[in-house]
């Protein structure tokens, strides 16, 4: 079963996540996902750039690996370039704020079938997410 | 992408705020500064519409909740309309069905104000 990867890389800025969302949309196109599920996708997707974006200290780009295979769509959100920027120390999420990011973080997993995360205080975030087709497990 | 905001006066104290395009963090400081604006003027009531809205996130659930919380610190309301299938699929996911009116058509929601 072959493989594609395709690469896209925004700036970490608000204006760009449109950008991202529908790029991944287009890639879930080409398999055989339902709307539904490409809504989905779609919105897990914004919702990972967005996580990057909230963070007091991300990066200056966010970059998007989508990587298809037959039955399933596995896509990668880093947060890069962290060292580059310059932190901003004065931002702090309030509560309300911050039950806002965990209704994406919420979104994201019950949207897709395998969400895996991993988050370095120097190497920035990355986000591995899965949607099959149909929801049914790889065999 | 942009969201087009348009806020009308309907008959009782409140107002219908019209909402079209899509929701996210870009767009959604446009929407909260509507809302805040009708709020900070004394609107309490509140109905808005979401049948144009094409997509939401939830930076834009945020702020319809943000509006909500101002609004009942007044007695107010905050009611819903939308027809959107995916739209209904995430205020259903993430439980916010139970704390908005949402109704499908615009007079239902007007007339369920408080």
């Amino acid at each position: 079963m072959s493989t594609d990867v395709v690469e896209l890389r925004i700036p970490s800025r608000a204006e760009w996540v449109a950008l991202a969302r529908l790029a991944v949309a287009a890639v879930a196109n080409r398999l055989r996902f339902t709307i539904e599920d490409i809504e989905d996708v779609k919105l897990a997707v914004a919702e990972a750039c967005t996580a990057v974006i909230q963070h007091e200290r991300h990066g200056e780009y966010i970059d998007l690996t989508c990587e298809t295979s037959g039955d399933s769509l596995r896509v990668r959100v880093r947060d890069a370039g962290r060292e580059a920027r310059v932190r901003d120390e004065g931002r702090s999420m309030d509560l309300d704020e911050a039950r806002i990011a965990g209704l994406g973080v919420f979104l994201i997993r019950t949207l897709m079938d395998e969400v895996t995360y991993d988050a370095d205080p120097e190497l920035g975030t990355d986000l591995v997410m899965v949607k099959r087709l149909q929801g049914r497990p790889t065999a | 992408m942009d969201i087009k905001v348009n806020v009308r006066e309907a008959p009782g104290d409140c107002y219908v705020v019209d909402l079209s395009g899509e929701i996210d963090v870009y767009t959604s400081p446009k929407v909260k500064d509507a809302i805040g604006e009708l709020i900070d003027r004394g609107v309490y009531h509140l109905v808005i519409n979401l049948e144009k809205v094409r997509y939401i996130d939830s930076t834009g659930l945020g702020v319809l909740i943000g509006g909500l919380k101002r609004v009942r610190e007044h007695g107010g309301s905050v009611n819903l309309v939308c027809t959107n299938p995916q739209i209904k699929k995430i205020f259903d996911i993430t439980g916010l069905v139970k704390i908005f009116g949402i109704f499908d058509t615009e007079d239902s929601a007007m007339k369920a104000l408080v």
